[in-house]
């Protein structure tokens, strides 16, 4: 008996292990941002309840970051929901690169994994070699990754009324996107995107209820499609 | 009542987003426009919300040396740049203000 075959159920045990293991560098630069979120909300006016639940519901740190100004400041509901819609659009490139390898499994676990698709998650998860269990491993990253952000967001709530606005804590929301943006502008078109719906951002701030984010988006996408075409026959 | 409705609300398009492409998978192919276009949603969107944050801080039109959020952001950019990596990027970006609102306290005592 000793040594016998690893069975099934260690073997996934040891794959989703490996999912967490992953995930924990990550988790440095996540925690503080869920703190601060929670931190934000509370400054906003939010009920805690909807603070948290925006967390669970949600389970997408920009958008909520986006979503606390607009909510304290009475944006009308479709438009809102809009708007975390086109901030959250990255995701179904995730999806589409995830898609394949999902394929196989069960409609439960495929709304599980789609649950726990983020930033983070699919960044780990995308350089795990596929397997027949690398399932487990995708619920791992992602259940650590969901773990955390639900308990810093908890933290922050907690710690909120005792931060002042001197600090300047919402200005980590830009940060956090630069650092996630700027290396990711490798090419001409990307770069073209970039300042495009940048500019038309600055340019249609006046707007009523961010629509000037909307319009920026699709001018951006708009003019990396124009570019990749141009740069490509040229 | 108003506010979790916006809540499950923006929680079902969330969801939806992201299970789109893994429960079509094997069943429709996504028009190529399509594919192309979902490249530029992250660098559009983000920097449709990032370059208003550094240029108008407060929402007014400010390009200028005193404009601190600009200069702390150009640093955490020039970080982001090097190191590829967004908690440095952070840390550089907010190091960078309180610096620099300490350097104009002092000046413009």
């Amino acid at each position: 008996m000793i040594n016998a075959m690893p069975d099934g159920f260690s073997l996934r045990l040891q794959e989703g292990w490996a999912g967490v293991r992953a995930e924990l560098p990550i988790l440095a630069g996540v925690a503080p941002f869920g703190m601060i979120y929670g931190v934000l909300a509370m400054q906003a006016g939010l009920p805690v309840s909807a603070a948290q639940c925006m967390s669970f519901i949600l389970f997408a740190g920009s958008s909520q970051f986006m979503a606390v100004p607009l909510l304290a400041g009475g944006v009308p509901a479709l438009i809102l929901i809009f708007t975390v819609f086109v901030i959250n659009l990255r995701h179904a490139l995730y999806s589409a690169a995830l898609a394949p390898r999902l394929q196989h499994l069960s409609p439960l676990w495929k709304g599980l994994l789609a649950y726990l698709l983020t930033d983070e998650m699919f960044a780990v998860s995308i350089t795990r070699a596929p397997g027949p269990l690398t399932h487990w491993f995708y619920l791992g990253a992602g259940a650590a990754l969901w773990t955390c952000w639900q308990i810093s967001t908890a933290l922050g709530i907690f710690l909120g009324a005792q931060i002042p606005d001197s600090w300047s804590l919402d200005f980590s929301l830009p940060l956090t996107f630069i650092g996630l943006v700027v290396p990711a502008l490798k090419d001409r078109p990307a770069l073209l995107a970039a300042l495009t719906a940048g500019l038309t951002a600055v340019l249609a701030y006046g707007l009523p209820n961010k629509l000037g984010l909307l319009l920026a988006a699709l001018v951006g996408i708009s003019a990396g499609l124009l570019g990749e075409r141009l740069w490509k026959s040229g | 009542m108003e506010i979790w409705l916006i809540i499950i609300g923006a929680g079902l398009v969330t969801f939806l987003t992201r299970l789109s492409f893994i429960a079509l998978q094997g069943r429709w192919q996504p028009p190529e426009l399509l594919q192309r276009g979902l490249r530029f949603v992250p660098p559009a969107v983000l920097t449709a919300i990032i370059l208003p944050e550094l240029l108008m801080p407060g929402g007014q039109l400010h390009l200028g040396l005193d404009n601190l959020r600009l200069l702390a952001g150009l640093a955490a950019a020039a970080t982001a740049w090097r190191t590829r990596s967004v908690l440095w990027a952070i840390a550089v970006g907010m190091g960078s203000l309180y610096l620099l609102q300490a350097v104009s306290g002092w000046l413009a005592r």
